[in-house]
C-alpha cells in the first residue's frame, strides 16, 4: 500500500473511532442533561414570563439559547468526524485512481487528514470561546477539505481522460 | 476475474456488502416513511403547542406553560429518536461498506474478521433499533432515573461498533507493520467500468457541492439562524405579557411570531437535510463505485442501477432545498428522488446477492 493511502486508511478508522468514542462518551454523560436544560429553560423562560418575573425569564431564555448553541455544536461535531473519517477511508481506497505524483497523493493526504480534524475541532472550541481563533481553525479546517477534495476531483478526472 | 476465497459465501466482505447495502436501504425507506407520515405533522403539532404556551403565559397560568412544554419535549423526543434512528442506520450501513473495501488490507485470519464483520452489524442494527424504541419504552423498569433500558441498549450496540472498528484497526495497524501476509491486492477493487467511473466521478462531485453547500450555510445562515431564533422567542414571550393585563385578549401578534418560529426551524431543517443528504449520496456512490466487481448483473442493468442512483442523488437534495418556495410538489419530488437511491440499491443489492464468489465478469451474468 502506498503511504499516501496508508495515511487516509488508518487515519480514517482511527478518527472514526475517536468520533464514535465522543458521540458515546456524549450520549452518556452530557446529553440527556443538555436536553433537559434546554427544555427547561425555555419551558421556565414561558412560565418565569407569566409570572410577571421578566429578569428571570430572560436570564433562562439565554441558558436556554446558550445550551442549544453548545448542542448544537457538539452534535454537528460527532457526525462531522465520523462523515470526514468515512470519507478518508473511501479516498484511500480510491487513490491509485488519483492520477498525481506519489509526493503530491501524500501532500494532499495530509491536507485532507489535518483539515478533517482541524474543521471539526475548531466547531467544538467555539462552545468553550465563543471568539474568533474557533472561528479560524474551523474556517482553515474547512477551506483545507474543500481544495482537497476539488483537486481530488481533478485527479479523478485526470484518470478517466488518461 | 477475482479470487473465489475473497468473496466467499459466508465471507467478512460479502457479510459487510450485504449488509451495508441493506442498512442503507432500510434507513432510507424508514427515512421516507418518517417524512411523509411524521415529520410535518410533529412539526404542526410542536407550533401549536407552543401557540397554547404563549396563551398560557398571557393567562398568567404558569403549570399550563410546563404541560405543554413537557408535551413540546414529548414530541421532540420522537422526531429526535427518530432522525438519529435513521441516521445511524445509513452511516452503519456506509461503514459496513467502507469495512467491506478495506478487508484486504486487514491482516486478521479470514474467521476474526467474520466474527468482527458480524460483531458490527449487530451493533449497527442493535444502536437505531434501541434509538427507535426510546421514546416508546422510556423510563420503564430502568434502574437510572435519566437513562431507560432502551437507551442502555443503543449504547451497549454503539460499543460493540467501536469494539469491531477497534478490531479492524489492529488487523490494519499489522498489515502496516508488514507482520502477516495477507490476500493478494488483486482482490482490490480495479474494475474501471463505465457504471464505476461515472459513479466515482459523480459522488466525488456531489461531496463537493455538499462541503459547498455546508460552508456557505455555515458562514451566511447559521448564526443567523440561531440568533432569530431566540429573538422570535423573546418576542413571543414580550407578545404574551403584554396582553396579561388587558381586557380583551389579541394573540395576533404572538400568532405571528409563533408562525415566523415555525419559519426559521424549516429553514434550518431543509438546509442542513440538504447538506448531509447530498454529502451522503456522493459518498455511497464512491462506495458503490467499488463494489461493481461483486454485483452479478448484466452491465447494462449495472449502469441503469448507476444512473438511477445518481438522479436521485441530485433530485432529493435540490427539492428538499426548494421545499419552502414550491411546498408540497417540491417535497413529493424530493421524496421519489429518495425513492430512486431505494430502488437502485436494491437493484444493486439483488446482484451482490446472486454473487457467490462466482467469476464477476459481465459476460457471465445474464440480464
Amino acid at each position: 500500500m502506498s503511504g499516501s493511502r496508508r495515511v487516509l486508511i488508518i487515519s480514517g478508522v482511527g478518527l472514526a473511532l475517536w468520533g464514535m468514542g465522543f458521540g458515546l462518551y456524549y450520549a452518556v454523560f452530557v446529553e440527556h442533561q443538555a436536553l433537559d436544560k434546554i427544555g427547561g429553560s425555555l419551558a421556565t423562560s414561558f412560565a418565569d414570563a407569566a409570572g410577571g418575573d421578566m429578569v428571570a425569564s430572560r436570564a433562562a431564555l439565554q441558558t436556554y439559547a446558550d445550551t442549544q448553541f453548545d448542542y448544537v455544536r457538539s452534535v454537528d461535531v460527532h457526525s462531522h468526524w465520523i462523515g470526514l473519517a468515512m470519507l478518508l477511508i473511501v479516498f484511500g481506497v480510491a487513490f491509485d485512481r488519483v492520477r498525481f505524483h506519489e509526493n503530491r497523493k501524500l501532500l494532499l493526504a495530509w491536507s485532507l487528514v489535518i483539515g478533517s480534524v482541524t474543521f471539526p475541532l475548531g466547531v467544538i472550541l467555539q462552545t468553550l470561546d465563543r471568539g474568533i481563533i474557533p472561528q479560524a481553525v474551523a474556517a482553515i479546517g474547512a477551506a483545507l477539505v474543500i481544495i482537497a477534495l476539488a483537486i481530488i476531483a481533478l485527479g479523478f478526472g485526470r484518470t478517466e481522460r488518461n | 476475474m477475482q479470487s473465489t476465497t475473497a468473496f466467499e459465501a459466508m465471507g467478512a466482505r460479502r457479510l459487510l456488502i450485504v449488509g451495508g447495502i441493506t442498512l442503507v436501504t432500510a434507513g432510507m425507506i424508514f427515512g421516507d416513511v418518517f417524512a411523509v407520515f411524521v415529520l410535518h405533522q410533529n412539526a404542526n403539532r410542536i407550533g401549536a403547542a407552543l401557540m397554547a404556551a404563549t396563551d398560557a403565559a398571557a393567562s398568567k397560568d404558569a403549570a399550563s406553560v410546563f404541560a405543554q412544554f413537557t408535551n413540546i419535549g414529548g414530541m421532540l423526543e420522537n422526531r429526535g429518536t427518530k432522525v438519529d434512528a435513521h441516521v445511524h442506520m445509513i452511516d452503519f450501513g456506509y461503514l459496513a461498506l467502507l469495512l467491506a473495501l478495506i478487508q484486504p488490507y486487514v491482516a486478521l485470519t479470514e474467521f476474526n474478521r467474520r466474527r468482527l464483520a458480524k460483531l458490527f452489524l449487530v451493533g449497527g442494527v442493535m444502536l437505531p433499533v434501541s434509538v427507535f424504541l426510546i421514546h416508546y419504552i422510556g423510563l420503564s423498569y430502568s434502574p437510572l432515573s435519566s437513562i431507560g433500558w432502551a437507551s442502555i441498549s443503543a449504547d451497549l450496540g454503539g460499543s460493540f461498533v467501536i469494539f469491531a472498528c477497534a478490531g479492524e484497526l489492529i488487523g490494519l495497524w499489522r498489515h502496516a507493520r508488514n507482520s502477516i501476509e495477507i490476500e493478494s491486492p488483486k482482490v482490490m477493487p480495479t474494475e474501471t467500468t463505465w457504471t464505476s467511473r461515472t459513479l466515482l466521478t459523480g459522488g466525488t462531485l456531489l461531496i463537493l457541492a455538499g462541503f459547498l453547500h455546508g460552508a456557505f450555510y455555515a458562514v451566511v445562515d447559521l448564526r443567523n439562524h440561531e440568533t432569530q431564533d431566540q429573538i422570535a422567542l423573546e418576542t413571543m414571550i414580550n407578545a404574551s405579557v403584554a396582553q396579561q393585563n388587558s381586557a380583551s385578549r389579541n394573540m395576533r401578534d404572538a400568532r405571528t411570531v409563533v408562525d415566523g418560529y415555525g419559519m426559521i426551524q424549516a429553514e434550518k431543517a431543509v438546509n442542513i437535510a440538504a447538506h448531509s443528504h447530498i454529502i451522503e449520496f456522493g459518498l455511497l456512490a464512491i462506495l458503490l463505485a467499488f463494489i461493481q466487481e461483486n454485483v452479478f448483473l448484466a452491465e447494462r442493468w449495472k449502469r441503469r442501477w448507476a444512473i438511477v442512483m445518481l438522479t436521485g442523488s441530485v433530485l432529493l437534495p435540490a427539492f428538499v432545498l426548494l421545499e419552502l418556495q414550491f411546498g408540497l410538489i417540491a417535497g413529493g419530488i424530493a421524496d421519489v428522488g429518495g425513492l430512486l437511491v431505494i430502488i437502485a440499491l436494491i437493484g444493486m443489492l439483488v446482484g451482490v446477492l446472486r454473487n457467490k464468489g462466482q467469476v464477476a465478469a459481465t459476460e457471465g451474468a445474464s440480464a
